[in-house]
């Protein structure tokens, strides 16, 4: 009985994947996103060698496929006795620990990309008025330019995490247990390909709506100001 | 030594190269159809392929591609298996176009769909009022202009379309990845069979990028800027 009530049962186990998944999802996003603001304002900075190599970290993690990513860092990093002897190793050994280090640097470099495009977009009526009040170049940046470019890269932003979301996936190709993972080892036992790669779909399409549903409360509290206003 | 590997690595690019260009055309013809189906104004088409591309866009490429692949795989040999014929093997070639193309033609429904929607209806009425049959009013009016709207978000899909080809290794494709994992266990390089990966997908989104910039310009002529 597929739905059966035993520990072992498939919707059991697909619980234990959806956990693994939430987890790759929150750890990557958050740190991710820690990673992309300074890397954003580094690409719009006036240093060329900062803009550019930001500008090439970017160029290389968005233009590869994120499953090489993964592999070069689970199969890859072994093989350099400096990184065995370094106090990340014991994090590194782990797919757990790769995966969450491939999925942040893939996502920190699409997030950075996104930001930093909103950030020369800021309009400049509104650094003008900053300035006029006498802010200097440090408050100008916390106080309007990011605040500003935060709120307007919301949209594009709440599609890279669902993107990332479903990147998460290719953790079950090195070994780990998420909802992907979880789908594959009960196909493994049963070869029945039907139900375990359903059930994962529907668990993955709620997720999808439940983020895209959360996006959309922080855009109608972030973004009311853009909203299209009828003519008076 | 890694060096012997790196030219049968690289030669795995023609198997990426035809899957990626495959499902191209398989998702561009499905993404034409579900434009059409959701601006026809038929309630059941509208409803048919939203459904397709909500679910489809719901789900990691990778569960729909085992999904289908292992699905299908099963379904043939119960049907082989009733009507007593042989068991057939899917071409895990043929599995990974389909499916591919199946995936990005959700997102090409949406592509193609703003950008007919971009067209002024205008023209398609005039190419009609002469007498031009709907089909023919695509053809030589609507086609030719969605181009320049479609073409920076067809061009987006196919950077991440071009990049999800990574996964069709994993039903058994001689590509990239596949011929990758090879030379990772004769060589134990495996970073460097990777970062020989790595080169060959970012010679193709560098190439990509190229030809994006220049179709751009070609659909772009006669059409002025806005003076900013």
């Amino acid at each position: 009985m597929f739905l059966g009530g035993s520990p072992d049962a498939p919707v059991f186990s697909t619980g234990q994947g959806l956990v693994l998944t939430l987890e790759l999802l929150s750890i990557s996003s958050a740190i991710g996103f820690a990673l992309a603001v300074p890397l954003a304002l580094a690409r719009n900075s006036s240093n060329w060698l900062l803009s550019r190599s930001v500008w090439l970290y970017t160029g290389l993690f968005r233009g590869t496929p994120l499953l090489v990513q993964l592999f070069m860092l689970y199969y890859g990093l072994a093989q350099w006795p400096w990184i065995r002897e370094s106090w990340a190793w014991p994090y590194l050994r782990e797919a757990y620990g790769c995966a969450i280090l491939a999925f942040t640097l893939n996502t920190a470099a699409y997030i950075a990309e996104i930001l930093a495009g909103q950030i020369r977009n800021t309009p400049h009526g509104e650094v003008e008025a900053a300035r006029s009040l006498g802010m200097n170049h440090w408050l100008l940046l916390r106080r309007i330019v990011l605040p500003s470019a935060l709120r307007r890269a919301l949209p594009a932003y709440s599609n890279e995490v669902i993107m990332l979301m479903h990147a998460t996936s290719v953790a079950s190709l090195v070994t780990l247990a998420d909802l992907t993972g979880i789908a594959r080892q009960i196909y493994a036992e049963t070869y029945n390909p039907f139900e375990p790669f359903l059930i994962a779909g529907i668990f993955y399409l709620v997720l999808t709506n439940a983020l895209a549903w959360i996006f959309r409360r922080m855009e109608k509290h972030w973004l009311a100001y853009l909203r299209p206003r009828e003519a008076h | 030594m890694l060096i012997e590997h790196v030219p049968h690595i690289a030669a795995g690019v023609t198997v990426t190269m035809t899957v990626a260009l495959g499902s191209l055309a398989v998702a561009v013809a499905l993404g034409l159809v579900g434009a059409a189906c959701k601006l026809s104004g038929s309630r059941l088409l509208t409803l048919l392929a939203a459904t397709y591309s909500t679910l489809v866009r719901g789900v990691p490429e990778l569960v729909w591609l085992l999904f289908l692949f292992y699905g299908a795989q099963i379904l043939i040999n119960q049907t082989s298996a009733t009507m007593g014929w042989q068991a057939v093997e899917i071409d895990p070639m043929l599995a990974g176009i389909t499916t591919i193309g199946f995936i990005f033609g959700a997102y090409m429904t949406e592509t193609f769909r703003a950008a007919i929607m971009a067209v002024p209806s205008g023209q398609a009425e005039a190419g009609l009022s002469f007498g031009m049959s709907p089909l023919r009013v695509f053809w030589r009016i609507t086609l030719p202009q969605m181009v320049r709207f479609a073409l920076p978000s067809f061009s987006n899909n196919w950077m991440v379309l071009i990049k999800s080809t990574a996964l069709v290794s994993v039903i058994g494709l001689n590509d990239l990845m596949h011929r990758a994992a090879m030379a990772k266990s004769a060589t134990r390089d495996s970073f460097g069979a990777y970062l020989v990966v790595c080169v060959v997908y970012l010679a193709i989104t560098g190439v990509s990028i190229g030809v994006f910039r220049l179709l751009e310009l070609r659909f772009s002529r006669g059409v002025r800027g806005a003076d900013l």
